[in-house]
């Protein structure tokens, strides 16, 4: 969560009463870009590449910037930003012909490997199998697993039931379990930590900016 | 898989969906969204900062 320091050029996205840009201060819509951070983590849990994540964050910010009157002072504005996200992200998935609910064509098959020693996961494997879940569970997952939102509120951004956020947080969580732990007489010759630790070695441990 | 398994494994989880997913402090943005906004700034001070005439999204 810290900023990256390594590029000195760079302004920062936010200030804390230092802007040296009067306009930052003087414009309500400049709020919006202290959220674009969350927002392309949101976005990386509904887009499937980072490209796809970030155009979709670019066009959000767009549609917010331009109907920022639309947004009531005093209410969530993250949760506002959030929802013009989710719902451009389906408006686009819906063109394309996707019916919510469809895993899009990730291969579907099992990740059948331990965790890794000592019961830490690989951040990669947690992706890879954070992925298969259909798009409405990582939706679920990444408002109220990831960042924080009540099942009330994820509800409200998903114009759906509480119980149905409920359902498909838990049915996410249960999957995830699933694929994320070898099957009962699955792997048991992989219990050998030096094997186990070969394999693990042998995925790319790339870890989140 | 025993119970302290899975309740190991249901804390990573937690913790991997907030290190993945969740809140970001203001962070330094790539290119595109510096020069979006640098975009958006200007466009209105050209236009004369017209405000919430759109309802488009809500």
């Amino acid at each position: 969560m810290a900023s990256d320091e390594s590029t000195a050029t760079a302004r920062k996205a936010t200030d804390s009463g230092k802007a040296t840009d009067p306009r930052e201060t003087s414009d309500p819509r400049e709020a919006i870009v202290a959220h674009l951070g969350s927002m392309r983590a949101f976005a990386l849990s509904l887009s499937r590449n980072d490209a796809e994540a970030d155009d979709l964050v670019q066009e959000s910010f767009v549609k917010a910037w331009k109907n920022f009157g639309t947004f009531t002072p005093g209410t969530n504005l993250q949760a506002w930003l959030f929802t013009i996200l989710r719902n451009t992200f389906y408006s686009a998935w819906r063109k394309r012909g996707r019916e919510v609910g469809d895993p899009d064509g990730i291969a579907a098959g099992k990740m059948s490997v331990k965790p890794a020693h000592d019961g830490q996961l690989q951040m990669n494997e947690f992706l890879a199998a954070f992925a298969q879940l259909p798009v409405e569970q990582r939706e679920a997952l990444a408002l109220v697993g990831a960042s924080g939102y009540s099942y009330d509120e994820a509800a409200g951004m998903c114009a759906v039931k509480v119980g149905t956020i409920k359902s498909r947080v838990n049915r996410g969580r249960v999957r995830l379990v699933e694929l994320l732990h070898a099957e009962e007489g699955g792997y048991s010759e992989m219990t050998d930590r030096a094997t186990s630790a070969v394999i693990n070695s042998a995925l790319k441990t790339g870890s989140l900016g | 898989m025993d119970r302290d398994d899975k309740t190991a494994l249901e804390d990573q989880i937690s913790e991997n969906l907030k290190r993945a997913f969740g809140q970001r402090g203001p962070e330094e943005l790539p290119d595109r969204f510096r020069d979006l906004l640098e975009q958006l700034r200007t466009q209105d001070d050209a236009a004369g900062a017209e405000k919430g005439s759109d309802h488009g999204e809500r």
